[in-house]
């Protein structure tokens, strides 16, 4: 008798393993938040002691174009004026995207609504990989055609924001091509069908009706292409040329965020300010991709309110 | 113009654009294949580098950049797991937990570079790790982390709940329905969502240049002991990889060969990341066709 209520009113042992296991992939789940909030904890910690540590003044530093921090410029402070790199990296991420999203959505449109036979069989498959090529390679192919390329045509050393647009702009094509396909192929079918029921020709159907419908699904994947140009390290450092000038031409050398970045961590000393400035930069990256995330999110958000509507 | 003219004029621009892009890609595949693959030989692929003069391989890079891939996946496949699990089959639906899938989602956003020098800041600083293979790994578990768990908890999503239905039917508890019905049947994806990532994390560079080191110091591939510095395995050793190498002698500009040594490093690379997508079709299909009987 006693085993029997023994039985009962312990735990049986499938109770147990079900609780072990329901805490060990919370536990999982809480690293992995962990590690975001580590992340921008450290990152924070160290971009701010510029301000904080080194009195350097905000507005100076983002404004500033002088970028040299081991010097003392005419005003007593240390050169760490970021505007240089941030316009390099804004002006590159946006024209890239420029470029990139009228081929990225032709496309797109040509491999759902023109020839989707041929797209699902040949575009589809080729975009997807290309989207896995290491950014590396990218840089590589700048630094062998690209640059040259650009030397030929606009002359100066070829070296600079134009080079770099343009190996972004290859970079980004297939992943913002992808992106537009699957937002188009979102669009129900029937929207197309109506529309060409009224009499309207193919191009108008594509024009008025099924591009419209999928505005937020294409705006999120040019959003996406922008936050990934804007974070590209490597592909970038190799063909802009890494001069901490304001770029007066898109021929001259000119620097990004990330260039300078992945340039100086390794040689600057740890918590001197020449360091300091260096994860100030990262900083910006970091709200930087905060802020295309919440634009994503707020894209996303309206175009579910306008499709309920 | 009427419409019918602007739709033909329309339909031929579009022919145009895909035509333009489709050869942009190919151009980009054909430069690769065609600079890189003559440059792949039986010595170049396990022969040391060479800093200084021409005639170097790649056979350490190679190696450390598969050994880093299996450490990475190995140390991210586990937490991945659970935290898909746990966001699918136990999270409840309110703001904590979407809280906690717009952190994922940030933290998948996170420029790589940024995820590097923060596995700089902390494995290599702070934990005194130094350039290692581990500090490697943990920063490519970092950048890793929120693709997989996403792929895994889609996965889960996928499998319908009269599976788990029949699992509580059978009196299995949660857990048990989870690990012995769920997870099996959506272990082909799966492994398509890992072998994908594992593309990714094989080309990735500006994560490791500051954790797992630029430098591949000479390896002694008959010594296997893993606490020995010099043995391949050890994790605490410098190692630079295939990715990292390919930027180094491209940014340093000493080595006399350096263009044709990185064209056949991106050509392996490519042909790598190629491989991993046929790798994860086939499997995906294979298993999916082995464990429902079809």
């Amino acid at each position: 008798m006693d085993k029997i209520r023994e039985s009962l009113l312990k735990k049986s042992l499938a109770s147990k393993i079900e609780r072990r296991g329901k805490a060990v992939s919370l536990f999982c789940l809480a690293l992995i938040v962990g590690v975001v909030f580590l992340i921008f904890y450290f990152v924070a910690s160290r971009g701010l002691a510029t301000f904080f540590q080194n009195h350097i003044n905000l507005w100076q530093f983002l404004s500033g174009t002088e970028w040299n921090p081991g010097t003392t410029g005419a005003n007593g402070q240390p050169d760490v004026g970021a505007l240089p790199m941030i316009v390099g990296s804004f002006l590159i991420t946006i024209l890239s995207a420029l470029i990139a999203t009228p081929f990225a959505i032709g496309t797109a449109v040509f491999m759902t609504e023109i020839s989707p036979r041929r797209g699902a069989k040949v575009l589809r498959p080729v975009t997807e990989l290309l989207v896995g090529i290491p950014s590396v390679v990218y840089g590589f192919i700048g630094l062998q055609v690209v640059v040259p390329f650009v030397r030929h045509t606009f002359g100066g050393s070829g070296y600079g924001i134009l080079s770099g647009t343009f190996v972004l702009f290859v970079m980004i094509l297939p992943t913002v091509t992808s992106m537009s396909a699957d937002a188009l192929n979102a669009v129900p079918r029937y929207y197309r069908e109506a529309s060409l029921a009224l009499g309207a020709t193919r191009w108008q159907t594509i024009y008025k009706v099924v591009l419209r419908a999928a505005i937020p699904g294409m705006l999120t994947a040019i959003v996406f292409g922008m936050a990934r140009a804007f974070g590209e390290a490597l592909a970038v450092q190799m063909v802009i040329g890494n001069a901490t000038l304001l770029p007066h031409n898109l021929v001259s050398p000119a620097s990004t965020l990330t260039s300078i970045l992945t340039m100086g961590i390794g040689n600057t000393v740890m918590g001197s300010l020449q360091n300091n400035a260096l994860w100030s930069l990262a900083m910006i990256l970091l709200l930087m991709s905060l802020v295309f995330n919440l634009a994503i999110r707020y894209i996303g958000r309206k175009g579910k309110l306008n499709n309920e509507r | 113009m009427n419409a019918k003219r602007t739709d033909k004029i329309a339909t031929g621009i579009l022919y145009g654009v895909a035509a333009l892009v489709v050869i942009i890609l190919l151009a980009l595949l054909g430069f690769i294949l065609i600079e890189g693959v003559p440059k792949i030989s039986w010595h170049f692929l396990t022969a040391p580098a060479l800093a200084f003069e021409a005639g170097g391989g790649i056979g350490i890079q190679l190696f450390n950049s598969f050994y880093l891939l299996f450490l990475a996946l190995l140390i991210s496949l586990p937490i991945s797991l659970g935290a898909g699990i746990y966001l699918n089959e136990y999270a409840p639906q309110n703001t904590v937990t979407s809280l906690i899938r717009t952190t994922i989602e940030i933290l998948s956003s996170l420029p790589s570079v940024v995820v590097g020098l923060f596995g700089y800041l902390f494995f290599v600083v702070q934990f005194k790790l130094g350039f290692s293979i581990l500090s490697g790994a943990f920063a490519l578990t970092v950048f890793n982390l929120p693709i997989l768990t996403r792929s895994i908890e889609e996965a889960l999503a996928n499998i319908s709940d009269s599976q788990r239905e029949a699992g509580y039917a059978l009196g299995l508890s949660r857990w048990e329905t989870v690990t012995k019905i769920v997870v099996p049947a959506a272990l082909p994806s799966i492994i398509t969502g890992i072998v994908l990532s594992a593309g990714r994390i094989f080309g990735e560079a500006a994560a490791l240049i500051y954790t797992a080191g630029q430098s591949a110091p000479a390896l002694d591939f008959s010594d296997w002991n893993p606490f020995n510095i010099s043995s391949p395995l050890s994790p605490l050793r410098p190692a630079e990889t295939l990715a990292v190498h390919i930027w180094k002698i491209n940014s340093e500009g000493i080595m006399p060969d350096a263009k044709a040594v990185s064209a056949g490093s991106s050509a392996v690379l490519i042909i790598a990341v190629l491989l991993f997508n046929f790798l994860a079709r086939w499997l995906g299909k294979r298993l999916y066709k082995h464990l429902t009987a079809e």
